[in-house]
């Protein structure tokens, strides 16, 4: 291959890998300024109010709570309801424990997107831009928790799933369902904190916890930490995500893009030179030279 | 190719041109257009209803089970079979094996056509599909994302097919220093092309890496992206003897008769390749499956289902291949090639359909809406296919 060949390969495979080598990981946050929510479900009494006080704050669906009954069925969030309360029976009684977006320290849905529609904000609220997204749900198929929820009967589909109340935390507000909460099931406040106090309840009464913290660990830390007075498998958690982080599932392969980008080209090229006479075919030159092989 | 036009001058004479060109030739009532004229209209009513009333009303996609036929199929699996184009042009255009040249151009045109209709068909399963071009003007680039990476990649190797292809085009135009020009870019758009298919074919599997918990373990594995690009070469292998099989018989008097006789050859040729590539696919599936000692999932539905697919469309296949080469038995080959092609449509679905979600109560399946407006991608491609067959200088080259 000539000069001229090998200048204009490079422009075009260079351009394309620096378009592509800034892939990396999720940005390191300072963990004092991560913030959070420590849920305690030995103090949930299950009166919803958190369902009530976020579909209000959100304009979602507002459930009744008193006539309903929705206890009795097990429900997950959905993309009229961002957080739910379930009942769980178990051998230490009714457990009741609400469910939504886990705010991933290091979000799986964040990664995912094509467009960074799903976004980690300032402070750790994952939250979900509607100017950017294109609605492709790699989001859903990513998340662990399966949180981003698609609005499937709209021609114009929003992906729904709690934001901590962002919007709210700019204001210096709390989150809805916090300011909500009756019996300090829910506690906002930096992630750290939440886990120092977290700690002291385990350690202040080992018999009325399990010694385990969801969510200080699993899927590398979350946003959202649980407390509880039963093994977590018994009350709707998964316990095989793992600790570790999920973006780190697709960083080798990101990091691989650009070794790739320029690595193949050249050994195509040498390749290309080093088999045989360095002219390329000419198309249609096969009618002559091509060999008919007989057989039979 | 038949229209003796003299060389184009001005706009108007490319214009009355491509006007004639574009007017259909050959009789109306053939099985094909019966069958496929209903399904692509049935196909486009579908559409309509789906862009006024939401992706729910005809899909029975779930908040479960947010990707199905239409990503599964139509994006996942539909670019594994066009994975000819970069597996031909290396050998022709890098290594320069000589025999294969005759059958470069159609088999390019079927992947630029194939990215073309299923970059397409992502564009339908897309929930706000008008914000699209975000990824590529600016709008957020997620850099951190797979389907970022595929995005981009789409969009530029489709611009590298249609470079590879436009001699042909020119040619048909008589444009003959265009055609030399155009000729002049195809190594570099050849390897340009090679490489963009490795990284996404690769990268369709990256796109279930995250999915680790939901992904039934015995297709899940932190390989995917190795085992897509490794099986993405013979499915494009056995995607160019059947495709040219029936092409070889329904555009029979297109092609001049001597190439018959050596498209045979090519199938033999492409046949040995795509045994030696599936033994090395079948090789990494074993050596992924007694690494991660998955021996004690193989004896229930799913084990089963998983030996269906390893065994009955990879192994068999491969063997059939082999057997078929040594013994000079063209329609070994082509059964072959039929059930390798069968083995990929189930090894993409199940990874991102199949086996996603396997622990669901209720599972998903497709609705016939869906499968209509499969159907109607791949018709139309073949529509677009035979038109430029039967137009330009495809299958036969005078050049």
């Amino acid at each position: 291959m000539d000069r001229r060949g090998f200048l204009k390969t490079s422009l075009v495979v260079g351009g394309t890998a620096l378009s592509c080598n800034k892939a990396r990981a999720q940005e390191q946050h300072d963990p004092d300024e991560f913030v959070g929510i420590l849920v305690d479900t030995t103090r949930c009494i299950g009166c919803r109010a958190c369902e009530v006080a976020c579909s209000e704050v959100h304009d979602n669906y507002v459930p009744d709570v008193v006539n309903d009954g929705a206890l009795e069925t097990r429900r997950k969030t959905s993309d009229k309801q961002w957080t739910v309360v379930n009942k769980y029976k178990t051998d230490k009684g009714d457990v009741f424990v609400k469910t939504q977006c886990m705010h991933c320290y290091q979000a799986a849905c964040a990664t995912a997107c094509p467009t960074e529609a799903m976004k980690q904000m300032q402070g750790g609220p994952v939250v979900w831009r509607g100017n950017k997204c294109i609605g492709c749900r790699f989001c859903m198929v990513s998340c662990p928790f399966e949180m981003p929820k698609f609005e499937y009967g709209e021609w114009n589909p929003k992906l729904q799933k709690c934001t901590m109340c962002f919007e709210r935390l700019e204001q210096g507000q709390k989150p809805a369902c916090v300011e909500a909460c009756p019996t300090d099931t829910l506690m906002f406040g930096s992630r750290l904190k939440n886990l120092e106090v977290a700690r002291h309840r385990i350690y202040s009464h080992p018999d009325n916890y399990v010694h385990h913290i969801y969510g200080e660990n699993e899927v590398g830390g979350t946003g959202y930490i649980y407390l509880s007075a039963v093994p977590f498998e018994q009350i709707g958690f998964r316990t095989d995500l793992g600790t570790r982080p999920y973006p780190e599932y697709t960083k080798e392969f990101l990091y691989a893009v650009p070794m790739i980008l320029f690595g193949v080209p050249a050994f195509l090229l040498g390749l290309n030179t080093l088999t045989g006479n360095n002219k390329p075919p000419i198309e249609g030159e096969f009618d002559s030279e091509f060999e008919v092989t007989k057989h039979e | 190719m038949n229209s003796n036009v003299a060389p184009m001058r001005t706009f108007g004479d490319f214009f009355h041109f491509f006007i004639q060109e574009l007017k259909p030739r050959g009789p109306w009532i053939t099985p094909f257009n019966v069958i496929s004229i209903p399904v692509i209209l049935t196909g486009v009513v579908i559409l309509v209803y789906r862009f006024i009333y939401g992706l729910g009303s005809v899909t029975n996609l779930t908040q479960d089970t947010p990707w199905g036929l239409w990503m599964g199929f139509d994006v996942v699996t539909g670019v594994a079979l066009a994975g000819g184009a970069y597996v031909i042009t290396f050998v022709v255009y890098v290594i320069k094996v000589e025999k294969y040249h005759s059958i470069v151009r159609a088999t390019v045109l079927n992947g630029f056509l194939a990215y073309c209709f299923y970059g397409g068909a992502l564009l339908i399963d897309l929930g706000r599909p008008w914000n699209a071009p975000n990824p590529y003007i600016g709008n957020s680039f997620g850099f951190s994302s797979v389907l970022f990476l595929i995005c981009w990649h789409f969009l530029l190797y489709m611009v590298a097919e249609f470079l590879e292809f436009s001699p042909v085009i020119a040619e048909w135009l008589h444009l003959e220093k265009a055609r030399k020009f155009l000729k002049s870019l195809t190594l570099v758009t050849v390897v340009l092309g090679i490489t963009l298919s490795m990284l996404h074919q690769s990268g369709l599997g990256a796109l279930f890496l995250m999915a680790q918990p939901k992904i039934h373990p015995l297709w899940w594995s932190s390989f995917i992206p190795i085992l897509f690009f490794v099986s993405s070469i013979y499915a494009g292998l056995a995607m160019i003897i059947v495709e040219g099989t029936i092409s070889h018989s329904v555009f029979r008097k297109l092609i001049a008769p001597n190439s018959h006789h050596s498209f045979d050859e090519i199938i033999f040729g492409l046949g040995k390749g795509a045994a030696i590539v599936m033994f090395v696919y079948y090789f990494f599936k074993a050596l992924l499956f007694i690494h991660d000692k998955q021996w004690e999932m193989i004896n229930d539905v799913w084990g089963y289902w998983y030996l269906l697919e390893v065994i009955g469309f990879v192994l068999v296949p491969a063997l059939m291949f082999a057997f078929g080469f040594k013994h000079r038995s063209l329609n070994i080959i082509k059964t072959a090639a039929v059930m390798a092609l069968l083995g990929i449509v189930l090894n993409r679905l199940n990874v991102s359909v199949i086996a996603f979600n396997w622990y669901a109560d209720v599972h998903y399946y497709p609705s016939w809406q869906e499968i209509v407006v499969t159907l109607m991608v791949i018709f139309s491609e073949l529509w677009v296919f035979r038109w430029f067959v039967t137009r330009m200088p495809v299958l036969n080259s005078k050049h």
